[in-house]
């Protein structure tokens, strides 16, 4: 390797991948039921409500199938702030991450709330979901704001 | 099982652009540097293993150029993880384990400046429900930092005395990219940068690469005055899920602890990956390391983060740590995945 | 975006997840001397410092022996010969060629690896050995890219012997 090193040529470079994924038997009715503005957990053997919905059971491998309908509306457990979205990020004004944990449900489901400034933003906060007019099926069907 | 020890570690700079060299032109300098180190060439080895992302290099199957910098001619045993080096150096304890092998060379090397590094990770969070938002590393990090702060199992003070420390240490760490005189106040008066993490919270972006042998038994010796044998090695994985998962503890780094038997004695030297202060402190505590322990000598990852080769290079700079005398017993450790999902520790001595 | 599902109230078996991830893509030091040589309508190899093969384009190392190159470059010639070849009757997206066309794996004159390219030539006189030039763009035209050469042409030489080009089929 020569010590000093030439200037390297560079170019802007744009990778893109167009996936497709299977649902299953668990997530098939999940993200069918966001279409129709429901949310769905699984119910664990111990009776608790898994948000997103998973089809085995992380701690003990076992499958799970009993889809159960949860509140659309839940407390803020923990939450960042992203001041400069980027491109790919879901809105395009300043928003939170945060772990939600939905009435009905018992573990904390990671998603957008649009609170339109930092100090709205609490945990312990109510917050609910804001459907978008028309929804597909997918994740970003909605965002939470503060209830 | 076999005595395996690290018996080469060479590292490139940390740097947070390497223009003008590719990903390979990173990495020959490292293995040319391991050659004279070791005196062994690619042909003694037994089996070659490394650790890259072809996210980073924005190109599928861009592993395979690495090869390039090792030569594959006469054709070798060669394998590669879509992980941190850490990882291939399992892999490549388990062949010498197996017997199929008694030297190997692992390497790991990753250029995220090419990229947007922060939201190029999105694609290791679920893909159904989770990588569509787009959470970036910060923001993924910043929701385990916040239950930590508010659940009371740690403070901001901690957080930035974890930084301060690691960037005093490394400025004895030439190939370092972060390091100074860092004070606990200064951190503190810094803005967020994603709030609840400073920029001082997080490891920096950083170019590089890192390349190690292994060796077992006498080889090892004939390689090696002092071998750094490694007496424990466990990697352990929790869910991806964030909401299923104690972000307030690592459990699976306080597992793989416990397997490689870590508490069997006193640890010298720790050298810890973890890319976020509060998962330093997280995966300090899983340890159990205490007070006669010395935290990330070189800086760790907070002050120099070359994805993919930075776990490996913790298992470096504890080996080196061991031949020289300066420590007898040590423990790396390396991590992957969203908010310390998988963990690596290994335990290192000398004899 | 599940349209594939969103006609009827069907339930949803597969959504689309689409990643778009922006890159600043660098060539590196030897690919960096490679393309600038070529606008210059150069074409430069390496030479191996244990076997003195001459790989083409330039790289960083031997990939055989895993040696750092040198500085040192070697100028090869635009013309070469056939090593093998094959007729391309299937369409592919990225080239604008009409079909049936011929690639061919052409050893550039100095060279020890070989080159895949296309041929401009009756399918039926298309052989092993047979002597080949690059066709370039027009001299206005080249940039920092391996698309400066257009394609290979039939030259008027004789065929190359087949021991010349053996080990490189």
């Amino acid at each position: 390797m020569s010590p000093t090193l030439e200037k390297a040529l560079t170019a802007p470079h744009k990778l893109e991948y167009t996936y497709k994924r299977s649902l299953g038997p668990v997530l098939s009715p999940f993200f069918t039921a966001l279409r129709d503005r429901r949310i769905l957990g699984v119910k664990r053997r111990d009776g608790r409500v898994m948000v997103p919905p998973k089809e085995y059971d992380p701690d003990t491998s076992e499958s799970l199938d009993e889809l159960v309908e949860v509140s659309d509306e839940g407390v803020v457990t923990s939450w960042s702030w992203v001041a400069t979205p980027r491109r790919q990020q879901p809105l395009d004004r300043p928003f939170a991450y945060a772990l939600v944990k939905l009435d009905g449900a018992d573990t904390a489901f990671l998603h957008v709330v649009d609170a339109g400034d930092e100090g709205n933003m609490e945990t312990g906060m109510r917050v609910k979901a804001r459907w978008a007019d028309e929804t597909t099926g997918m994740i970003t069907d909605f965002v939470f704001v503060p209830a | 099982m076999r005595d395996v020890a690290v018996v080469g570690f060479t590292q490139s700079p940390s740097m947070r652009s390497e223009p003008d060299r590719n990903e390979v032109e990173i990495l020959i300098p490292v293995i040319d540097a391991l050659r004279k180190q070791t005196g062994l060439t690619s042909a003694d080895m037994d089996f070659i293993c490394s650790g890259s992302s072809d996210y980073l290099a924005g190109s599928s199957f861009a592993f395979v150029s690495g090869l390039d910098a090792v030569g594959a001619w006469p054709p070798v045993c060669e394998s590669h993880v879509e992980m941190d080096g850490a990882w291939a150096l399992y892999e490549a304890w388990v062949k010498i384990q197996m017997g199929y092998a008694d030297t190997a060379l692992v390497y790991g090397f990753g250029k995220p400046s090419m990229g947007d590094l922060p939201i190029t990770m999105a694609l290791q969070l679920d893909p159904y429900s989770v990588m569509p938002l787009w959470p970036d590393t910060l923001s993924i990090a910043g929701l385990q930092a916040r239950h930590c702060l508010e659940k009371g199992i740690l403070t901001f003070e901690q957080m930035a005395a974890a930084a301060a420390r690691d960037r005093g240490h490394a400025k004895g760490n030439p190939n370092a990219q972060v390091k100074g005189d860092f004070t606990v106040e200064g951190i503190l008066a810094e803005p967020f940068l994603a709030n609840p993490l400073r920029k001082s919270d997080c490891a920096p972006i950083s170019d590089g690469a890192s390349a190690i042998v292994l060796a077992a038994g006498d080889r090892a010796r004939e390689l090696s005055k002092r071998p750094a044998w490694i007496r424990g090695i466990e990697h352990i994985c929790e869910p991806m899920d964030l909401g299923v998962r104690d972000l307030g503890r690592s459990r699976s780094t306080e597992m793989a602890a416990a397997k490689a038997g870590v508490g069997k004695g006193k640890i010298d030297v720790a050298e810890l990956s973890a890319p976020f202060t509060h998962q330093e402190i997280l995966v300090e505590r899983a340890l159990g390391l205490g007070p006669d322990t010395k935290v990330n000598p070189s800086g760790g990852a907070l002050a120099g983060n070359p994805l993919m080769a930075v776990g490996l290079s913790r298992i470096g700079e504890c080996a080196t740590r061991i031949w020289s005398g300066e420590a007898d017993r040590a423990v790396a450790h390396a991590t992957s995945g969203p908010c310390l999902q998988q963990n690596l520790v290994c335990v290192l001595e000398g004899e | 975006m599940s349209d594939a599902n969103e006609a009827a109230n069907e339930p949803i078996a597969v959504i689309r997840t689409p990643i778009s991830l922006d890159y600043h893509y660098s060539a590196g030091q030897s690919a960096s001397r490679f393309l600038r040589a070529i606008a210059q309508g150069k074409l430069l190899g390496q030479k191996c410092p244990v076997d003195g093969r001459v790989y083409f384009p330039s790289r960083g190392a031997c990939p055989q022996h895993g040696v750092t190159f040198g500085d040192e470059v070697v100028e090869l010639s635009d013309k070469g010969t056939v090593v093998t070849f094959s007729i391309v009757r299937v369409p592919s997206e990225n080239i604008p060629l009409e079909l049936p066309y011929i690639t061919i794996n052409v050893l550039l004159d100095g060279a020890d690896t070989i080159l895949i390219h296309v041929l401009d030539a009756k399918l039926e006189d298309v052989r092993m050995g047979m002597r080949v030039q690059a066709v370039w763009k027009p001299k206005e035209e080249w940039t920092t890219s391996t698309a400066n050469i257009l394609y290979f042409r039939p030259i008027d030489e004789p065929d190359a012997s087949y021991d010349s080009y053996k080990e490189h089929i």
